[in-house]
């Protein structure tokens, strides 16, 4: 039990989630599973509590509890003490202050991830501003490597994501060459398939293989299938560089995604034995997203942003190459409009770089949410400012085929232009030499480099 | 204004222009510097607003009724527990109940029953794709369906209702087989896309896994006929199997991608 006196009242708050719950900044989501602070007094009260909280008390009041739930028991048996040592005496108001103080440097941060765990990082998120969780998050460095660099200070790296309802080769070709030109396609180019049909997958993957062969990329393709139809296409040859898959912050949820830790291993030692990457080897993609767990009812009466925070002890375990907070995409029930999506991407993005992830984010919204373009060049330029590893570049914001808003090539360039951010390395020195570079080093594509047209339906079909 | 500088390859209209005929997405856009030019920048926000419009836009239920009333089935209007369309955004479990007095509107048409198949229609997050395609669709369907032996509920249209609502209407009339026609989240192309969710047996333990979906239902998509054509073999599929949702196997396209 926890207690806290504002004036004449005592707040009770009866367990760990419950205090994390009410000190949570207010969003639908919680709202809709009655977890939500009573008053703006009683959120306040919460964050009060919880500031004053010891650190070690996440080590013996879990929020699920222990027996019930393997994500639990991955972040208890995996708990590294020997980084925590350093800040085990603080409370999370004091580990706040750390964060931001110049005491807490890119080294320091990175030694101190694996004594971090994902319930400690959401509570520093309760209680900070927009403005605190992008100067911590901004500290964090993280890198990791396929076939190029991704993550290095000073670059933004763009997921080019060239969604077709139909999956048409041709269709997808064409907003792949749209992307390219536009400097797009560093972190990977990876489409969602329309459905799950490993036989549609294998024909995507091949054909992904062989435009990045053909051009001579530096970048990694995947076709974002369940991990059982990649783990299926793995044993039967097809091209995969990284294994994807969707995962949450519960056993029960992610079980609702038809996945555990035990298929999660699998899948990134079967994907390891390929050994397809050129500088490294990060070979998974995982995507998360506020209010998963309670759409699939598996949230155990948590708040979704700490359920959030915990997805990424899951990602965390396998190495990932690139982690995607798809923010907006879950709609308003959830996150209602652009300050609540802006909120959610700041802190996911916070909690998942001070856990040590490469966190990308996809800036999004649905039409059925409160907001517009205006909330998403807003949040951009947040994460951007931020840090963030890399964002979604999408032709026209438009994903025709799952129906959302997303960012767009030319929203990735204008945060490069605007905020000197560079694309990975090697796919800097690609783009260069494809003429697609300016006297200035802006991407400002003129004439379409002769090898792009293997690319057009002519050649390629 | 420059001109070399506003589209991605420069002097190379012709190419995007065969290019956009592969795919509706957005590609070749005009730029200027790295930014959209004006045109495809409010071309976008006028897609967004017609979103929205769908998304806000209230279902006709009186009209509906009138466009449904000539296919020869009883039709029953009724509204879940959602009051309101913003109630209806933010609370997806009252989107999914029947409020008393639409469970007895309903009940009490149960008499005339057993029935095997019920049609049931909800405005959902576009009440625009429903007020135009569903008539059309359950009159395609209908046509096809009658010579075939099936024992037709009344038309019901629940306005302010989520896809589950049709597994209580069902029950209350004992179909066995739902047809749920409901409008789809809008996206920025088609903000008038109708999805139909099939049902065998439906009841308070049914799961999304219970369903079979045929999405994208419009002009510009899946067209009426097709999409009727699915739904009438989706259900004589589900009444030989006995069962619907990710175990009954839509194996039209198995067959097409195996033989590439």
């Amino acid at each position: 039990m926890y207690a806290v006196t504002v004036g004449a009242h005592r707040y009770v708050f009866r367990d760990l989630k419950t205090l994390l719950a009410k000190a949570t900044p207010a969003r639908s989501g919680d709202a809709l599973a009655g977890l939500i602070a009573e008053s703006g007094e009683e959120r306040v009260a919460a964050q009060f509590a919880l500031a004053d909280l010891p650190l070690t008390t996440f080590l013996k009041e879990a929020v699920v509890p222990y027996e019930d739930d393997e994500v639990t028991r991955l972040i208890i048996d995996s708990h590294d003490k020997s980084a925590f040592a350093s800040v085990s005496h603080l409370t999370v108001g004091a580990l706040r202050d750390f964060l931001l103080s110049d005491h807490a440097t890119s080294s320091v941060l990175t030694t101190l991830a694996p004594g971090l765990t994902p319930e400690m990082a959401a509570a520093v998120a309760k209680i900070s501003r927009l403005q605190d969780l992008m100067i911590m998050a901004a500290k964090c460095t993280v890198v990791t490597r396929f076939r190029d660099t991704i993550g290095l200070p000073g670059r933004l790296s763009v997921r080019l994501q060239p969604n077709h309802p139909t999956d048409d080769a041709r269709g997808i070709a064409a907003s792949i060459l749209d992307g390219l030109l536009l400097g797009a396609g560093d972190a990977v180019i990876g489409i969602n398939p329309a459905t799950d049909s490993p036989d549609r997958a294998h024909a995507l993957l091949s054909m992904l293989d062989e435009i990045r062969a053909r051009l001579d990329i530096p970048t990694q393709t995947c076709v974002l299938a369940h991990v059982t139809t990649t783990l299926d296409l793995i044993g039967k040859g097809s091209p995969v560089d990284l294994t994807f898959q969707s995962i949450a912050g519960t056993q029960a949820a992610n079980k609702s995604f038809g996945i555990d830790l035990g298929l999660l291993k699998e899948a990134h030692d079967a994907t390891l034995s390929l050994r397809r990457g050129t500088v490294g080897d990060n070979v998974m993609y995982f995507e998360t997203g506020q209010g998963s767990a309670l759409s699939a009812n598996a949230h155990h009466g948590v708040d979704q942003q700490t359920l959030e925070a915990r997805a990424y002890a899951v990602a965390r375990a396998f190495r990932p190459l690139l982690v995607n907070s798809v923010v907006g995409f879950i709609g308003p029930e959830y996150l209602y409009d652009g300050k609540q999506i802006a909120r959610a991407g700041l802190e996911d993005h916070f909690c998942g770089k001070i856990l040590g992830l490469p966190m990308g984010v996809d800036v999004c919204y649905t039409n059925h949410a409160q907001a517009d373009q205006d909330d998403a060049d807003a949040l951009l330029a947040l994460l951007t400012a931020s840090g963030v590893n890399f964002v979604m570049g999408v032709p026209g914001a438009d994903d025709i085929m799952l129906g959302y808003q997303s960012t767009s090539f030319h929203d990735a360039l204008a945060m490069r232009d605007l905020l000197q951010r560079k694309p990975a390395p090697e796919f800097e020195a690609w783009l260069t030499k494809q003429g697609l570079l300016d006297k200035e080093s802006r991407i400002r594509p003129r004439v379409l480099p002769s090898q792009f047209r293997a690319l057009l339906p002519a050649d390629g079909a | 204004m420059s001109t070399d500088d506003n589209t991605p390859v420069a002097n190379d209209a012709a190419l995007w222009t065969a290019l956009r005929r592969l795919t509706a997405a957005r590609i070749g856009l005009p730029r200027s510097g790295a930014s959209l030019a004006t045109a495809p920048l409010l071309a976008f926000q006028l897609a967004h607003a017609q979103a929205r419009d769908a998304v806000h836009a209230e279902l006709d239920t009186p009209r509906l009724a009138l466009d449904l009333a000539p296919l020869g089935l009883p039709v029953l209007t009724v509204s879940s527990a959602a009051s309101d369309r913003q109630t209806y955004l933010m609370r997806p479990d009252l989107g999914r109940t029947l409020p008393p007095e639409s469970q007895r509107t309903i009940a009490a048409a149960a008499h005339a029953g057993p029935y095997d198949v019920v049609f049931v229609v909800s405005d959902g997050l576009s009440a625009r794709a429903v007020q135009s395609h569903a008539a059309p669709v359950v009159s395609a369907a209908l046509q096809i369906l009658r010579g075939a032996d099936w024992r037709m509920a009344p038309l019901v249209i629940v306005n302010h209702g989520r896809v589950a609502v049709g597994d209580a209407v069902a029950a209350l009339l004992g179909a066995t087989y739902l047809v749920m026609l409901i409008g789809e989240r809008p996206g920025l192309s088609a903000p008038d896309s109708m999805g139909a969710y099939l049902t065998c047996k439906p009841g308070v333990l049914t799961s999304d896994a219970d369903r079979n979906c045929v999405s994208n239902i419009r002009p510009d998509g899946i067209g009426y006929n097709e999409a009727a054509t699915k739904l009438a073999n989706l259900l004589n599929a589900m009444r030989k199997d006995g069962i619907s949702g990710v175990r009954l196997k839509d194996t039209s396209d198995r067959l097409k991608i195996g033989g590439n």
